[in-house]
Order: C-alpha cells, then structure tokens, then sequence
C-alpha cells in the first residue's frame, strides 16, 4: 500500500483523523447548541409560580399551569387506551400465536407500518375519525385517543421484548408445575417482567409528551383549565409551537415552557434507565453477581 | 380411574373457561391493535378518493398552481420542497453522524465514548417542537442576516439535519458494531493505519447498514412537520435558491387543515396518503437493506 510519509510521519493517517475528530466536534457543538440555548434563556422563566399560574396576555405572561393539566390528561387517555391493546399484542406475539404463523406475521407487519407514519398523517386519521365521526371535537379524549394510536407500537414491542427477555425457564418451570398458560403469564412471567414492562410504558409516556404534530388538530388550542376530558385543551408541546410562532413576544414564555418539558422528559427517562437496570440484574440473578 | 370425581371436573372446568375467556379477550385486542393501521388507510383513502375520482391522480401534478379555493391542486412545488429539504438534510447529516459513530466505536476511550453515547440519546428524545422553537429564535435570525427574510429552506435543512443526527448515528453505531473485530484486527496486524483500517475496511462492511441508517433517517426527515412548518417560510413555491422560503407537504396539511372544507379538505387527504406511501416505501427499503447487513456478517 502506498503511504504518504514525511519523516516517518504518516500524513494522510494524521489528515484522516482530524477530519474525523473535526466532524464529531462540529456535530457536538450543534447537538449541545439547542439544549444549552434551551437551559439559559429557560432558567430565567421557570420557577415554581411559573409552572403553578395561569396564563395571560396569549401567554407572554403567566405560567402553564393549565397547559400542564392538560397535557397530564391527554397522556393519561392515550395510556389507559394504550396500554390494554399493546398489552394484547404483546401476549398474543409471544404467548399464543406461533411466531412462523401467518396472524403473527400479520401482526408484526402492522405493527412495523404503524411505527414509520408520520405524526401529521396519524393527526389527519384522528381529526377524520375520532372529532368528526365520534363527535368529540377537539378535545382532550380526541387528541389522547389518537396518540395512543401513534404510541401502540412502541408500547407493544417494548412489552413483548420484555416478555419474551423473561425467559424459557420461567415459563418452563410453570408448565412442569401444571400450571395453564395464562396461569403462567398472569402469575409468572408478568411480575417477573414488570420492571421491564414499566420501562416501556414509561418511553411510550415521552413520546406522547413529544408529540406536537397530531395534537395540533385533535386536541385543540383552548389554554383555559380543562374540566373534562370532553373538554379542548392544550399540550406543552402545541403551547410552545403557539407562542413561538403566533404570539410576538412569546418566546421567553416558550423557553420556559420547552425547559419545563425537556427536565420532566429526562426525569422519565432516568426513570426509563433505572428500572431497565433492576430488569437486567432481576433477569441475570443475584447469584451470577455474588460471584 | 378414580381420578376423574366430580370434584376433580368441577375444578378444571373453571379454569378451562376462564383459560378460554382470557386467550379471547387478548385476541380481541390484539386484532384491534392491528386494525388500527387499516383504519387508517381506510379512513385516508375514503376522504380522499372524491377527489382523485374527478380528474385522477396526475392532476396533483399538472393543475395550474395551488389555490386550493378555484380547484387547483397542484402540488408539485411542496413535494419538491419536502424532497429538497430531506436531501439536504441528509447531506449535512450523514458525514457528521458517521463521525460520531466511527468516533465512539473505534477511537474515543470508554469513557467518552459514553458521554458521546448519552448525549447523541439526549437529543434523540428532544421533542422536535423544542427544535423547531431554538431554530426560529437562533438559526432563523443568523440565516437572516446572511439573506433575508431567515426563514428559508437552508434554515429547514440545517435544523432537520439536526434532527435526524440521532436516528442515523443509533443506527450507524449497530451497523459499525456488526463488522467482526477480526477484520480490524488483522488489518491492524498488517500495519495498516488506523484512518485507512476505517475508511477501506470497516466502511465498507457496514455500508449496507450505514445505507439503511440513512434510508430510515431520510423517513423520519420527510415526514417531519414541526420544524418545517416553523422555520421554513412556508411559502409555495419551487425554490430556487437555498435562501428561499418554502413549503413542505407535511407543514401544509398542518396549516390549513384547521380550516379547510370539502375538496380542499380532500386534498390534504390526498397528501397525508402521499406521505404515508412515501414514509412507508423508504422504511421498508431500510429494514430490508438493514437486515441483509445483520445476516450478511453474522
């Protein structure tokens, strides 16, 4: 192989490398501009009355909190709808259909299709079916309902994936009990795969809480207090899409919000990292770690 | 023979039924689950088809520009906006993020290579609103003082870019970590230099991975709408310099479906479905490519 050497020194080895460190520190630089902007002009707005007021003036002034009530409604509809579906789908996926059959097969195809649509499209879906044909307008129930739709298929994987991780002994050890099969999943394979399974609902919970698109059209613009879930009312994400295009003036107001809602997401997920690790030390055993 | 009392068959029935009543509650909602994606297609496809109908589907191509209050659906101008803003993305995206993943595969120490590691997953979960929100307040004005008016497509690329930094640096690292260290190590062992082990071996093992990264990234780019909507001018036209406001599909269903009725309602349908097949195509290219780089190697 030809090589570029002057004085022993490998200069094409040596241009290569800066090339690559120089695109990383580019690509860093760019990845931390947003947060740190995020955290500095965020910092100056948020403090306990912001997240506790209400908001004035189109939200130049005052606080969030009924914006927080709202977004904590939507994400609880689209849970409770969720989670018994993918609930579903994950038993049916690992327990009952065989895995090389033709209803398993379809199942994980819809699933894969559901995953890549994009939000706006799920939006459309849900202004067609869930305001219009149902005639819940835009509301709360509308926009939860079509976010549990979008947040189905990781909540069903992450589910099966923890199912399944609970591994062939447990399941095996129960059989041989005489056990039936939902005997074994009910009793056995769910508490042992909990910890994994809160994991998944908790990731399922920050993609609805980072969901804008389909809520633009679902759940409404309304940023008075919700008093039912019939009611129309506004995500953080959609309240910080509002101020900073729509509201002049908006914007520290928008940063202090988009601070609220980017701590709260690292909360979830540190809580994410935290019960995957008691899964893996609960799936891999005690005794393996004494060793 | 005894042991089939009565008692015995009063305990097993129970079970049997309740056996029976839990297997079809999960199949119920399990067929459910899967019912939700033909629902959907069901649901753009009926919205929709009035219009196709009328004058077929060329006619989202050729009709004379988009108004869509004198009939005229022509939708050239933002597909071409989406398509210039994807690739872009991906042109500004793709190097950065193969340099992080060689970065922290190869070369950076274990320590931070996990700082790398977090941080790439930090900004995967940053909600793209908030993206959306720092490009019109950061990289909107900078681009403005370059060209006005600031809100352009450049600015898209750049803040899309971003954006899909994450999806295509995950998916670059799984498909770096399927080259076998044995490669390395023997290239190494012939004393080839570091720079030229990554660019002429394990480059090349991994690009039907790399490619499919950049596949499913180009997915998440097209079909992404907040920041398009806010950043991007979202005027329509076909651009013809980087510094020109543009439209995206996705940001015009956004804009004007909470106002649109009867055919121009149609016609966001008729984009959303667009979408669906576009997004849909690219994912299923990406899998497939990726899980030829999985089997290839293993």
């Amino acid at each position: 192989m030809r090589r570029f050497h002057v004085f022993g020194f490998d200069v094409r080895d040596f241009v290569w490398t800066f090339v690559m460190y120089g695109l990383t520190l580019t690509a860093v630089a760019m990845l931390l501009w947003p947060l740190l902007t995020v955290f500095g002009n965020g910092l100056q707005v948020l403090s306990w009355d912001f997240l506790l007021a209400s908001p004035e003036d189109a939200g130049r002034s005052g606080g969030i909190a009924p914006i927080l009530v709202s977004t904590l409604g939507i994400v609880l509809v689209s849970l409770t709808a969720a989670l018994p579906l993918a609930f579903g789908v994950a038993v049916m996926l690992t327990e009952g259909f065989n895995p090389a059959g033709w209803p398993a097969t379809i199942l994980r195809c819809s699933l894969d299709i559901l995953a890549g649509i994009p939000s706006v499209v799920f939006g459309l879906f849900g202004l067609s079916l869930f305001c219009r044909q149902l005639e819940l307008g835009y509301s709360i129930l509308a926009g939860g309902l079509t976010l549990a739709c979008m947040i189905l298929p990781t909540l069903a994987r992450s589910l099966a994936f923890s199912l399944e991780s609970a591994g062939v002994a447990h399941r095996a050890g129960g059989a041989a009990l005489g056990l039936s099969k939902q005997s074994v999943l009910w009793h056995v394979m769910v508490p042992v795969a909990l910890p994994g399974i809160c994991a998944g609902v908790v990731l399922a919970l920050t993609r609805a809480l980072a969901e804008t698109a389909v809520l633009l059209f679902t759940s409404g613009y309304s940023d008075r207090m919700p008093e039912s879930v019939l009611d129309s009312g506004r995500s953080v994400s959609v309240h910080i899409y509002d101020l900073s295009t729509n509201v002049p003036g908006g914007t520290p107001n928008a940063y202090g919000s988009a601070l609220a809602l980017l701590l709260l997401l690292a909360l979830l997920s540190f809580t994410v990292h935290a019960l995957t690790r008691w899964m893996q030390r609960r799936m891999t055993g005690n005794t393996t770690r004494s060793l | 023979m005894t042991l089939l009392t009565d008692e015995v068959v009063a305990k097993v029935h129970p079970t049997k039924l309740r056996g029976w009543a839990f297997w079809s509650a999960m199949s119920m909602l399990a067929l459910l689950g899967a019912a939700i994606v033909f629902l959907i297609v069901a649901f753009l496809l009926s919205e929709s088809f009035p219009l196709i109908a009328q004058g077929g589907p060329i006619r989202f191509f050729t009709d004379e520009g988009w108004w869509p209050r004198d009939a005229s659906f022509n939708m050239t101008p933002m597909v071409l906006a989406s398509l210039y803003l994807t690739i872009g993305a991906l042109v500004v995206a793709t190097p950065l993020s193969l340099a992080i993943s060689l970065v922290t595969t190869f070369k950076a120490p274990a320590r931070l290579a996990h700082v790398l590691h977090n941080l790439v997953e930090l900004s995967a979960a940053v909600p793209t609103v908030v993206y959306g929100l720092w490009g019109v307040s950061s990289i909107v004005p900078i681009v403005n003082i370059w060209s006005p008016p600031g809100a352009s497509l450049l600015a898209g690329v750049l803040i899309v870019a971003l954006m899909i930094i994450p999806t295509i640096t995950v998916l670059t690292q799984s498909a770096l970590q399927t080259v076998p260290t044995a490669y390395v190590q023997g290239a190494t062992a012939l004393g080839v230099s570091t720079s030229q082990t990554l660019l002429r071996i394990v480059i090349p093992a991994a690009r039907q991975g790399i490619f499919s990264a950049m596949v499913l990234g180009a997915a998440r780019a097209i079909g992404e709408t907040m920041v398009v909507l806010m950043v991007c001018g979202n005027i329509v036209q076909v651009p013809t310099s980087l510094f020109d406001p543009v439209r995206a599909l996705t940001a015009n269903i956004a804009l004007e479906m909470p106002y649109a009725m009867g055919d121009h309602r149609a016609s966001l349908f008729v984009a959303g479905l667009l979408m669906l097949l576009l997004v849909s195509a690219l994912v299923a290219v990406g899998e497939w490519v990726g899980m030829r780089q999985r089997k290839m190697i293993s």
